[in-house]
């Protein structure tokens, strides 16, 4: 066909840049350059308000040459992907074992209640997605914690945590 | 350390379940296990795909030197040492396979009863010999919705196990990846993700290759049980290659196709094609009993009384001048038809039968036979290959499959055509030319090849080359052919269809020379090499000796009085439809065996007698590497339907001619063989053989095409899932760029095309695939019948 490339249509000169940066640290094949998805997602989905679409996953597909269920493959396996859109901020409540065992559910509820909005859903402003349910984030010892966008917040109690998401923009 | 001083150094031996076995250092114990008749369960593991020991069902256990490992190892991916002990039956062995078991039927829904697979479910089957009569898990079950993978294949998602069979044979065999392993954990979910369907050419072997019930044939489902059909083996109908089947069948009909393993031929798997062309047997215009025209009406008559009347018309016209009559049998025909009916038309006095329904040039009448020149098997084993006019991955899609083998391993595969075609793998070169440039590009590979041989100026290349030097690409390709240990250089169905052919074909042959290559020459239909060798061409009688009757393209182009046309519509399968069928509707006589009848028929036969389709005849096709293979028929043709062979062996006697009572086919082919025998190995054209003059071009806006992959024949044209595919359909004329913004075409335009008859109206595509100034327009689709020659001048007008 004589479209123009995904690539081109969807990704900025910046993000191919820097998933060019990631891809040069991987032998030049099809399984080297699928070493390269998981940072140029990453790249793609931060330039895109937070969330990739089904153009940005073929866009990425197409500027890394892989085929395109290889790169679904990956967005769908890891829960930092989003494959809908998001809020401003995502807020990702533990509620693995260790959370759990130390009130992650009462957490929730008084979260979901607070924002009046329940898990996978955003609040009508946009400002926050609660993500659904994940896997440990590894901070146990500091549970019951959530995630929210990149920061670790821990030891949390109801008052703590709401305290914390009025304080997000 | 070798239990035995004799042993060879790549040898080990290992003791499976208490008896010794030597092998190969590096197999795996699967592998071992397999060769020796010991069963070990899997899921994940087939031979012909890499193993991702992901389903854990084959845990073994194994003791190395003395010491046990501390658990059991999958037999999948673990390789042999020497002196390795392995259990497969010890207690831990089997408890590890039990608990496997006991875990992937935890989500499995357990529906056998409503599920095509049971009785033939490799799940059922180990769930029998490893799983517990109860079940313990009473939590929710998970289910996943089912993803449409389009008309072929039917999904049932809840079944599937996550072996990843099927992604793997769409990656590593079919090259298109169109599956994957989506989400995670106990969401894993194989689909496609988007939507889009799976579009192999070679995509049903998913459903052989899926040992549970989630992959299915969804024409055949619901149709019958496994345990009640019976399996008749066959030979695959369509293409060159005979990919071996089996047909399943309930009292005579058949429910569906599946493939036999051949190594040599199509290793375990088969094209859709031949997967799923089985409907077209059971076609609505299947013509039940013999018909003859009387004045405007079409009257039923019985078989005596029709064999008469035709055996009178063909006398008729024979008595007055035989070269007046004109067969044209189809490539796909039997052997033994081909045979009889070469042995008629002789007996008649003429010599005018051909199978070369799409050739277009017969300049160099007399020499080439089709074939590969080489055993299929060992095109994956070539270091170059050159692919002229051959889109192989739908013309012979286990060709592809091996030249993709050899492909993926380094060998350089490369190709020229008029147009970039949708290959599953990367090719070395890909030349593109204006058809009136085909020869030249040839012809400057072919210089370029004598230089760099050393075999200085070849006499007659000039006229091709027109003096012209060799570009970077064509010593390229000159190059790596010459220095391939082995290399294939092979014309294919569009050079069939060129105007200018026989340049083609004598370049093709020239290159192959120069290079020390095998030479190939392919064009459609599974018996068009039987074709040659039972004498149904017009140029050499079955033993081999000279005759001098007209091709299918000089009886077109000069035609005769009365034609016999065997099992062909003329508008899809001749090279010039508009042209033959103008032909046959002024023609005093025309008798066709066909198992359909069509309007086209009613229109321009005088006769029509119904002969059996594909599956209801016994015979022979004899594939592209020269193999014979013999099939029996499954059941009775429908109707009043007779087996062609029975029919002409009849019209010999009727015609009073010699040697006619043949009781089987394989007296027929007995016979022939013995005459086959007889020759020394046919000539295979050349560069001698070389029109006196190049053909010139046409100079114009010009057709190019092809035919389309489910558009090669009668058979597969009515198989109705086939038919709904995206391969098929109506045509899309597709233009360059350039070619289309000088004539005004944007993409998804409809346009009107003509070849000098009547205009058809269709959907144009613009791609930079295309040479320029060539309209892309196959045959064998919806909306290409009514056209002129698939390459020639054509006429475009915006609508
Ligand atoms: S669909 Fe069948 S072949 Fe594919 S992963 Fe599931 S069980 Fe295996
Ligand atoms: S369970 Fe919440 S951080 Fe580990
Ligand atoms: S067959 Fe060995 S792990 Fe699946």
């Amino acid at each position: 066909m004589t479209s123009q490339r995904l690539a081109y249509t969807y990704l900025s000169d910046h993000q191919r840049e820097a998933i060019d940066s990631w891809r040069a640290r991987f032998p030049d094949h099809d399984q080297g350059r699928q070493s390269a998805v998981i940072q140029a997602l990453h790249i793609a989905q931060e330039g895109n308000g937070g969330w990739l679409s089904q153009q940005m996953l073929d866009a990425v597909a197409d500027y890394l040459e892989l085929t395109p269920v290889r790169v679904y493959e990956v967005a769908t396996f890891y829960s930092m992907f989003h494959l809908h859109p998001v809020g401003r901020h995502k807020v990702n409540i533990c509620q693995n074992i260790s959370c759990m065992l130390c009130g992650s559910d009462e957490l929730v509820r008084h979260i979901e209640q607070h924002l009046g909005i329940g898990l996978g859903e955003t609040t009508a402003d946009g400002r926050i997605t609660l993500v659904p349910e994940d896997e440990c984030l590894a901070a146990c010892t500091g549970a019951p914690m959530m995630l929210v966008d990149e920061h670790y917040y821990t030891d949390l109690t109801p008052e703590k945590a709401t305290a914390i998401l009025d304080s997000l923009e | 350390m070798s239990a035995n001083p004799e042993q060879p150094d790549d040898q080990v031996t290992i003791t499976i379940d208490g008896a010794e076995y030597q092998a190969s250092k590096g197999a795996t114990i699967i592998e071992v296990a397999d060769a020796n008749g010991v069963d070990i369960p899997r899921f994940c593991y087939h031979p012909k795909l890499t193993a991702p020991a992901n389903c854990r069902m084959c845990l073994v256990d194994i003791e190395m030197n003395g010491k046990a490992a501390p658990k059991p190892m999958p037999a999948c991916i673990t390789a042999i040492g020497d002196g390795m002990v392995v259990r497969t039956e010890s207690e831990r062995a089997v408890s590890a396979q039990r608990n496997v078991m006991e875990f992937l039927l935890i989500n499995h829904p357990l529906d056998c009863p409503i599920c095509d697979q049971g009785g033939e479910c490799e799940l059922q089957d180990l769930a029998l010999g490893y799983g517990r009569g109860i079940s313990r898990f009473t939590e929710r079950k998970r289910v996943v919705d089912d993803e449409d993978l389009g008309p072929l294949v039917e999904t049932e998602m809840t079944r599937c196990i996550h072996c990843t069979r099927c992604v793997r044979f769409l990656d590593e065999i079919a090259g298109t990846s169109e599956l994957g392993a989506l989400h995670r954990g106990e969401h894993t979910e194989i689909g496609t993700f988007v939507g889009r369907g799976i579009h192999s050419e070679l995509s049903g072997n998913v459903i052989d290759l899926c040992p549970v019930g989630a992959l299915t044939n969804k024409p055949y489902r619901y149709t019958a049980r496994a345990w009640e059909m019976l399996s008749h083996p066959t030979v695959g109908p369509h293409d060159a290659i005979g990919s071996n089947i089996s047909l399943h069948q309930v009292r005579g009909t058949v429910k569906r196709v599946v493939p036999r393993n051949n190594e040599a031929v199509n290793e375990t798997w088969i094209a859709d094609r031949d997967r799923y062309s089985y409907q077209g047997i059971y076609a609505e215009d299947r013509l039940q009993e013999p018909i003859a025209r009387d004045g405007d009406k079409w009257q039923a008559m019985d078989w005596q009384e029709a064999l008469e009347s035709v055996a009178g018309r063909l006398k008729e016209v024979a008595a007055q001048d035989p070269s007046q009559i004109a067969a044209w049998v189809s490539p796909s025909a039997t052997l033994e038809e081909q045979y009889l009916l070469n042995r008629l038309m002789r007996g008649l006095g003429s010599d005018n039968v051909d199978v070369r329904l799409r050739q277009a040039d017969t300049r160099d009448g007399d020499s080439p036979s089709p074939g590969l020149g080489m055993p299929i098997a060992a095109t994956e084993d070539v270091d170059a290959a050159l692919l002229v006019g051959s889109h192989t991955r739908h013309d012979q899609p286990l060709l592809n499959h091996r030249l993709r083998k050899a492909g993926l391993n380094g060998a350089h595969i490369m190709a020229l055509d008029t147009r970039r075609h949708d290959w599953n793998y990367e090719l070395s070169e890909e030349l593109v030319a204006h058809p009136d440039q085909l020869a030249r590009e040839l012809a400057l590979i072919a210089a370029a090849m004598a230089a760099y041989v050393g075999r200085g100026v070849v006499e007659g290349l000039h006229a091709y080359t027109g003096g012209a030097e060799p570009g970077d690409n064509h010593k390229r390709v000159a190059q790596r052919l010459v220095d391939a240990g082995s290399a294939l250089v092979m014309s294919g169905d569009a050079v069939e269809l060129h105007q200018g052919g026989a340049d083609l074909r004598a370049l093709t042959a020239l290159i192959a020379e120069l290079a020390g290559a095998h030479h190939g020459q392919l064009g459609t239909g599974a018996n068009a090499f039987g074709g040659w060798i039972a004498g149904a061409v017009p140029y050499r009688g079955a033993d081999g000796s000279p005759a001098r009757g007209m091709s299918v393209a000089e009886t077109i182009a000069d035609p005769r009085r009365c034609y016999v046309v065997v099992n062909l519509e003329p508008e899809h399968d001749c090279f010039d439809g508009a042209a033959a069928r103008r032909a046959l509707e002024a023609a005093e006589t025309v008798v066709v065996f066909s198992p359909y009848v069509t309007e086209a028929m009613r229109e321009y036969a005088d006769v029509i007698l119904p002969i059996g389709a594909f599956g209801e005849t016994a015979g022979t096709f004899v594939n592209a590497e020269g193999r014979w293979q013999t099939f029996a028929g499954v059941g009775r043709p429908i109707g009043e339907a007779r087996p062609a062979w029975r029919v002409f062996r009849v019209l010999g006697n009727l015609l009073s001619l010699d040697r006619f009572e043949y009781n089987a086919p394989d007296e027929i082919h007995a016979e022939l063989q013995g005459l086959w025998e007889r020759q020394g190995n046919p000539s295979n054209g050349g560069w001698q053989g070389r029109p006196a003059e190049p053909w010139l071009g046409h100079g114009s806006l010009v057709r190019a095409g092809n035919t389309a992959i489910y558009g090669t024949d009668p058979l597969v044209r009515r198989g109705e899932a086939l038919q709904r595919t995206p391969h098929a359909g109506a045509a899309r004329p597709t233009l360059s760029p350039a070619t289309a913004q000088q004539l005004g075409v944007n993409d998804g335009d409809w346009i009107s095309l003509d070849q000098g008859g009547p205009s058809v109206r269709l959907q144009a595509s613009v791609d930079d695939a295309l040479a320029d100034s060539t309209v892309w327009l196959p045959a064998g689709l919806e909306g290409t019948a009514g056209l002129g020659p698939v390459h020639g001048p054509i006429n475009i007008q915006r609508t």
